[in-house]
């Protein structure tokens, strides 16, 4: 069974708990075992937040090694720069292609990095680092909370694990009356992947 | 079935699936779910307690009276529960107690970092680490059958890494069978802790401690996983599968009871390894036992005592101690990159619509000291107020812009710490800042101090009508318990006024004018005064259409700035409101403090 080290980062409120849940769930529908953590920080609300999944065989400490990353998974673009040094070389990286400039920048107290530097941050690790419109895909369909479902679809790509279990799952974690729109944004992220990494 | 749960979940599931009939905790991070995650099992009873001291006596008054009972608390909320604590010791139990503490190693959302093992020991009782969800789960059941057979409270220590990580769980039970009903055998020699029968549970103690250890030299939650003989590792809860993944051949001792030690188990261990090294979080607990036991043992000369481990410092302690053989990934690979530098930080603060920021706001601009970050006027070396803080989320109205906290040290200790500043001479009025919840917790008693001894600060109690920061759990105020059931709520204004203060006024959170006529009155006032500045929390209330600047009146004097609020922002020059993150108009506070009128 081959192991999986995924990092899904992001701001509080954007998703990004869910999300890893709904991986780690189908993950083990599949028969992996599963650890997954989140660091949170004291902020309710707008702090980083990020999650470790391991998927495997047989999975010891929830938090990966640095470096060990398989499949990192930002769903703002800064968030993707702040764990960037995380991923395994020459492995991906899926990127939301979304600014939410963190408080401290607009008082003045630092600056939000440029596409470019970020994009050069991350090609010093890997060719295969992927920027989606996820933000402006699931504005489109009219809910932004589909982030997560979208982002969902792009990962499952590079894992072995069934169209139908993502489904399931997801619409078993989002509120009944969000399932279709979920099930939309997922097929979505999945398109949008197959278009910017053929 | 397997489960993916969070530790929390599964130390829930296993004591309700353990017979647990009574449950009690007060939250706190990283502890809170435990409760939380209880509570939903209607057949059994629980509740948020008013501080975890009192969590501890409802829950050893259940175990007295013949019936399962889980105190669940963070690592600081022992320290609140000490006394009952070490009483339960003392006194013993009838029925199974399980006193569950979560530490948090790396401070995510804590004062300090504690190591509650050594509670443990002052306590003469045996503590029981979990190393993941699924034996968080097992713990429980072992937990409650020490108790039992050992006539003693059993702590299970969890940690933020136990608590919030989610992994796989097969619950092997169903619940026991809890339908005995409660009966109390009176015995005063047992539970009446005059000198003359606390001398005789003394030695009873020792001797359980004795038998204790006695019992872990087979108790199986202590395992050996043998591998090469040149490392050797002792170690348990997280610490245990770092230790597995960066030394995957290393011969393991892992100790799921980390207090009282086998002592002949780790003499043989040690005695089939040429190295003995100790990986544990935060203290040297089990080191300096082992040292104490004669056993030559490595530890934290190289394994860091601050902080948070985790596999990367493991790592790195063990290249620089020579604990790899030479052809070990870890020893010849190189080390992974830096982060991107000069990366901006995303610091907690206090939510758009927050029902702190305008009292914040008018004690910043009555003790002058809000300043813009990067103004060029310094503020007065001597603030006009000295506040003392409290624990919260209301804690980051201590940053700039707002600058309002001069203190904060641990729950309920604003009011006491004014009362002293006060009685020390200093001539600055002085205030105390506290939440609902907070007050309630551990408050009340420093206020009753403070009209006993003729205090003349001022109070503000903070009351959104929850515990916001651990994620809105109810309190002895809101009137709902940890079931969801209504109940009785407690009136603050009732309870302040009954204690005897006089000058005691409620205003809105998002009045602005009221909240600076109150203060400065109270602040004027010869006497003990308390202001009670009530709104809901920012979480839950209806987001209504945001509020915007409009460019042709704003002259861009910042004033809307000083309140720290995350939705007002600049770009190029101008500020503006984010849509995304304004309440709309349940808040209003930036549009009663815009000098021209220019936010609608």
């Amino acid at each position: 069974m081959e192991k999986f080290d995924l990092l899904i980062s992001g701001v509080g409120g954007q998703g990004v708990i869910l999300a890893s849940n709904i991986v780690s769930e189908v993950a083990l529908a599949a028969g992996y075992d599963v650890k997954k953590t989140d660091t949170l920080g004291m902020a309710q609300r707008g702090g980083s937040v990020v999650s470790h999944v391991r998927l495997g065989s047989e999975v010891h400490s929830p938090l990966i090694r640095m470096g060990d990353v398989d499949i990192l998974v930002a769903f703002e673009k800064l968030e993707a720069a702040r764990w960037s040094h995380y991923l395994k070389p020459g492995k991906v990286a899926v990127i939301n292609n979304y600014a939410l400039p963190p408080f401290s920048v607009s008082l003045g107290g630092g600056v939000y990095p440029a596409d470019a530097a970020i994009m050069e941050n991350l090609k010093q690790r890997t060719e295969r680092a992927y920027f989606v419109d996820g933000t402006a895909r699931v504005e489109e369909l009219g809910n932004v909370r589909t982030l997560n479902s979208f982002l969902m679809g792009c990962v499952s790509l590079f894992l072995p694990l069934k169209i139908r279990v993502w489904q399931d799952v997801i619409a078993r974690h989002v509120p009944p009356g969000a399932q279709q729109i979920n099930a939309t944004a997922f097929s979505r992220g999945r398109k949008e992947m197959r278009r910017v990494s053929l | 079935m397997m489960q993916l749960l969070s530790g929390n979940e599964a130390i829930a599931l296993g004591a309700y699936h353990s017979g647990v009939r009574v449950a009690t905790a007060y939250p706190g991070t990283p502890s809170t779910e435990i409760l939380e995650s209880v509570a939903t099992f209607s057949d059994i009873y629980a509740e948020w307690s008013t501080n975890e001291k009192v969590a501890m006596e409802v829950a050893l008054g259940a175990a007295y009276a013949g019936v399962r009972a889980m105190v669940s608390m963070k690592h600081v909320g022992l320290n609140v529960a000490s006394d009952p604590f070490m009483a339960a010791s003392t006194t013993g139990v009838s029925t199974g107690l399980v006193v569950v503490v979560a530490d948090d190693p790396g401070m995510h959302s804590s004062q300090n970092e504690q190591d509650s093992r050594h509670y443990a020991r002052l306590a003469k009782i045996p503590v029981l680490e979990p190393a993941d969800s699924q034996e968080a789960y097992d713990f429980m059941a072992h937990a409650f059958t020490l108790s039992e057979e050992f006539d003693t409270p059993v702590m299970v220590r969890s940690t933020t890494r136990i608590s919030h990580s989610k992994s796989v769980v097969r619950p092997n039970r169903d619940r026991l069978a809890a339908d005995m009903p409660a009966h109390f055998q009176n015995c005063i020699a047992k539970y009446v802790m005059m000198p003359v029968f606390a001398r005789q549970r003394h030695p009873a103690m020792e001797e359980r401690l004795v038998k204790l250890a006695d019992y872990a030299e087979t108790f199986y939650l202590n395992q050996v996983f043998a591998g090469e003989s040149r490392l050797g590792i002792v170690t348990g809860g997280v610490a245990y599968h770092y230790a597995r993944e960066v030394f995957p051949k290393a011969s393991v001792l892992k100790l799921g009871m980390s207090y009282p030690l086998p002592a002949n188990l780790i003499r043989s261990f040690a005695a089939q390894v040429d190295r003995l090294v100790v990986i544990e979080e935060l203290d040297p607990f089990l080191e300096d036992l082992i040292r104490s036991l004669g056993i030559r043992v490595e530890g934290k000369d190289f394994i860091p005592r601050v902080g948070e481990l985790n596999p990367d410092i493991v790592a790195r302690a063990g290249r620089g101690s020579g604990l790899f053989d030479n052809n070990h990934n870890d020893e010849t690979t190189p080390l992974p990159p830096e982060p991107m530098p000069n990366l901006p930080p995303r610091a907690p603060l206090l939510c758009p619509g927050c029902p702190h920021t305008g009292v914040f706001y008018i004690l910043s601009s009555l003790g002058q000291r809000s300043r813009l970050p990067g103004a060029k006027e310094k503020p007065p070396a001597k603030s006009k107020l000295v506040i003392t803080g409290d624990i919260g989320c209301y804690t980051l109205g201590a940053y700039p812009p707002l600058s309002a906290m001069d203190t904060c040290a641990c729950m309920g200790a604003s009011i006491g710490k004014a009362l002293g500043m006060e009685k020390a001479g200093l001539g600055r009025k002085v205030v105390a800042v506290i939440g609902d919840s907070t007050f309630l917790h551990s408050g009340i008693t420093s206020l009753v101090d403070a009209v006993y001894n003729d205090g003349r600060l001022t109070v503000v109690i903070l009351d959104n009508g929850t515990t916001a920061m651990t994620g809105h759990q109810h309190h002895p105020g809101t009137g709902v318990s940890a079931q969801g059931r209504d109940t009785n709520a407690v009136s603050l204004e009732g309870t302040v006024r009954g204690l005897g203060i006089n000058d005691v006024t409620v205003v809105s959170a998002f009045d602005i004018k009221g909240i600076r006529t109150a203060l400065k009155s109270a602040l004027a006032a010869d006497e003990l005064s308390v202001v009670i500045v009530r709104g809901p929390c920012a979480v839950r209330i209806k987001r209504t259409t945001p509020r915007v600047i409009d460019p042709e009146k704003c002259n861009n004097c910042g004033t809307c700035r000083l309140l720290g609020c995350p939705a007002i922002r600049s770009e190029a020059g101008r500020l503006y409101i984010e849509p995304l993150l304004c309440v709309g108009e349940s808040c209003g506070i930036c549009e009663q403090v815009c000098p021209r009128g220019a936010i609608h």
